[in-house]
């Protein structure tokens, strides 16, 4: 019964949905108040549906109710409580669910919080995200639906798939999925509505920077479930699936950048637009790559065909209708503030235009062995050594000028008074450069190159907020008060910044990295690093809903005993296929990393062992740009945003 | 339904492998062994999803790195390795692609966009320079009170 309401509830759902989007949308274009004010109960009404919807398959999920098909196929009465609550999302038909649940989460956000925004533009914009919600709820609807019934209902599920069943996967879909659906129907919505100025800006900012946000977190999640789940010791492979979630988030960090100058300056406006609307479409064309197979991939799971040319279909609609939109109503934009080359302005076209470039990168590189066969049907290879050729040209100058243009003024800047602000921050990147390259002799060259760049981007984040927060002649406690006081926007810059450097050092550091292959005995011993793994004993033991055969390896530095790692190979009870769970042992940055390839009869264990010098900083990097992020969104500005609807701010000054 | 959870699981047991290259297979010249990780890294095994066969533990992958140990052993250099393997399989074994006349968009494609990028933006700065420049000229009745301003503050 309870699935059923489930089910009703999305129905209803769609309706309100296309309610969502009909009549604030005619009541923008007739101008009626009216209409326009059915938006809001409409987005409220639609949350609450989709949430009653998602709470009913949770509890079949949680109730381990197998004559939901969706359940039986992928869950388990032995599964723990959390398995059973993100395996809700662990498949096709309930992340579709999810990333609806998102949508409408969004336009219900949008309809509490902005209260301050324009009317029409509050109704244009939930009118084009409902449109949106509703090609997804009639999508999950027809073509995967999660409530479909099982009759007779079977004793036992099949299980989720092991490598699902993850602390790490379970946090990192729902992080993903919320996209930057919000920022496209910000840009549309401007457009239907027609006025696209700095307000439109600073209300879009903080809804874009919740999504990078969390695609930032995401991605990062889910590049360490790969790393020690897949037991390759790699932290990112450069598969479609990765591509397809890394080019929105490529595009919406050049979205962040492009809406600061829209902010500030009035200025790119038309690209803006256009790169809301390529951000969304990004991640449509990712999630249509997931689902439809068209690619080949490592982690693709639940993909289907006939899916694939449903959510294409949707794929074509909204992009082909916004960049029509787009083409039609773009021209009439008026131009902004002007600027010159060298200055704040200068700096972030820079940044939007490597950012693009790189985009263009992954983007060819992912699709291009899928035109190129359907052009000449011959096949070629798109891996890794590509990317990285194109990708760190393209990214290095990327990171390079960073300390530069958050130095620069707005409008016209002084290059010659930007260096000698930068001066010692590069002194400092130039010594640990150096300083690395002396210690490490005879090494791998790039990596002393990528910690120098790390540190000049730490360290010249560092010097903005000195720069900032000093005046000649003040004290300490002065600065420190003026440093208190900058905005939290300036820290959340310079924060993100730094996180960049951290992952920076973090990659760079792989370089210096040991791996050893061997087929070891109890007792023997292997090095890694600065530490010694010495193996101890293989043996089988049961847990909540497997059986696994473990090593125990002691983690020694000289001769004291520092840890111990239990890598290992797990058979789940409703699966036959074994998962390998790699062992770890965080030490200072680094790990120690171990993966079994094969337990001998005579208790030797063939393992694969590696020292990582660092590598936690590239996750604890990639978390310190989302705080900074996520700081950003606590300014005043973005919390306020609605000050710029008052009598002062609603006029430019002098017009 | 059933058919496709089976596929795709198949796909997930096939991304499990945690056992690429094997203890038997490593060569005694650590310098040798050296060129085959490097050379591996960048060849695809071809049956799986989407792995190098250093990455890769299917059976093929296997094959082809001792393939490779074998050529280096016997003393080929890596373009001969490599031109060994795309004459047996294509250019869909190496992961890295060749640059040819079927290949020059996707190396030159990100850069033609930066390229493009940059060209527009040049434009776009020349034409906004040219309009501030052919600002329509003060009309007489702006000269006169600006004449007036200039006194008034000169006085």
């Amino acid at each position: 019964m309870i699935v059923e309401i489930g089910h009703y509830a999305l129905v209803l759902a769609l309706a309100a949905a296309l309610i969502q989007t009909a009549l604030p949308l005619w009541g923008v274009i007739s101008r009626d108040a009216a209409l326009m004010e059915t938006a809001k109960p409409a987005a409220l009404a639609g949350f609450l549906l989709v949430a009653m919807s998602y709470g009913a398959l949770t509890w079949a999920y949680v109730a381990s109710d197998f004559s939901v098909l969706n359940v039986y196929a992928n869950s388990h009465s032995q599964k723990p409580l959390v398995y059973r609550i993100s395996g809700v999302w662990a498949n096709h038909e309930g992340s579709m669910l999810l990333w609806v649940s998102i949508l409408v989460l969004f336009a219900a956000m949008v309809a509490l919080k902005g209260r301050e925004m324009p009317l029409r533009l509050q109704a244009a914009v939930l009118g084009v995200q409902g449109s949106i919600s509703a090609a997804f709820i009639f999508f999950v609807l027809l073509a995967s639906n999660p409530f479909e019934r099982l009759l007779p209902a079977p004793v036992e599920g099949r299980g989720l798939n092991p490598l699902l069943q993850d602390p790490g996967l379970a946090i990192h879909p729902p992080l993903l999925y919320v996209g930057f659906s919000i920022a496209f129907s910000f840009a549309v919505g401007a457009l239907i509505h027609g006025r696209i100025d700095a307000v439109w800006a600073r209300f879009v900012r903080p809804w874009t920077l919740l999504a990078w946000i969390f695609l930032t977190a995401g991605i990062a999640m889910g590049s360490y479930w790969a790393y020690y789940e897949l037991g390759w010791g790699g932290w990112w492979f450069w598969d479609p699936v990765e591509n397809a979630s890394l080019m929105p988030w490529l595009a919406g960090t050049a979205l962040l950048h492009s809406t600061l100058v829209m902010e500030k300056r009035d200025a790119l406006k038309v690209w803006t637009i256009l790169l809301s609307i390529l951000t969304f479409s990004l991640s449509l064309l990712g999630a249509f790559l997931v689902r439809s197979g068209v690619l080949t991939s490592v982690h693709a799971f639940a993909t289907d065909p006939a899916r694939g040319q449903v959510i294409l279909a949707i794929l074509i609609f909204f992009i082909g209708g916004g960049f029509a939109l787009f083409a039609w109503r773009a021209p009439l934009l008026k131009q902004g503030g002007l600027f010159a080359p060298i200055s704040r302005e200068g700096a972030l076209v820079v940044n939007n235009l490597l950012l693009a470039a790189i985009t263009a990168a992954v983007f060819i590189g992912t699709l291009y062995p899928l035109a190129l066969e359907a052009i000449d049907g011959s096949k070629i290879s798109v891996g890794p050594p590509f990317f990285e050729a194109t990708v760190i040209p393209l990214g290095v100058p990327l990171l390079l000028i960073v300390p530069v243009g958050t130095a620069l003024a707005w409008k016209r800047g002084d290059l010659y008074g930007v260096a000698q602000r930068l001066m010692v921050a590069a002194g400092l990147a130039l010594a640990a450069m150096i300083g690395v390259f002396a210690w490490t002799h005879g090494g791998p060259v790039a990596a002393p190159l990528g910690i120098g760049l790390g540190a000049w981007l730490i360290f010249g984040s560092i010097s903005e907020i000195l720069a900032r927060s000093h005046r000649t002649g003040a004290g300490p406690s002065l600065m420190l008060r003026r440093a208190l006081g900058l905005p939290l926007a300036a820290w959340g810059a310079a924060i993100a910044h730094i996180g960049v450097g951290v992952a920076v050092i973090g990659i760079s550091a792989t370089a210096w990295g040991t791996e050893k292959i061997a087929l070891v005995r109890p007792g023997e011993v292997l090095q890694a690093g600065p530490y010694t793994v010495r193996l101890e004993r293989s043996f089988v033991r049961n847990g909540p809903d497997f059986r696994e055969t473990v090593a125990t390896f002691s983690v020694l530095k000289g001769d004291e005993v520092v840890g111990r790692i239990e890598p290992g190979k797990r058979v789940f009870v409703a699966q036959t296929m074994p998962t390998s769970e790699a062992g770890l042992m965080t030490a200072g940055l680094g790990q120690v990393y171990a993966s079994i390839s094969e337990f001998e009869p005579d208790g030797s264990v063939g393992v694969r062992l590696y020292w990582k010098p660092l590598v936690t900083l590239i996750w604890i990097g990639s978390m310190i740009m989302a705080a900074g992020g996520a700081l950003s969104m606590f300014d005043r500005r973005a919390r306020v945003a609605a000050a710029v609807r008052a009598p002062h701010g609603a006029k430019p000054a002098g017009a | 339904m059933r058919m496709r959870i089976a596929a795709s699981l198949l796909a997930l047991s096939l991304a499990t492998s945690a056992h690429a290259v094997q203890p038997d297979e490593v060569l005694k010249d650590p310098s040798q062994e050296a060129r085959a990780r490097a050379l591996s890294l960048e060849l695809r095994c071809l049956v799986c999803q989407n792995q190098s066969i250093d990455d890769s533990n299917a059976p093929l992958a296997r094959d082809l790195r001792l393939l490779v140990r074998e050529r280096i052993v016997a003393g080929d250099d890596d373009t001969a390795i490599r031109r060994f393997l795309v004459e047996r399989y294509g250019d869909f074994v190496l992961l890295k692609p060749p640059f040819d006349s079927r290949t020059v968009l996707l190396w030159i494609g990100p850069f033609l966009v930066l390229g493009a990028g940059a060209a527009a933006v040049f434009a776009a700065a020349r034409k906004r320079r040219a309009v501030a420049l052919s600002a329509p000229p003060l009309t007489d009745e702006e000269r006169r009170a600006l004449a007036a301003l200039t006194e008034k503050s000169d006085a």
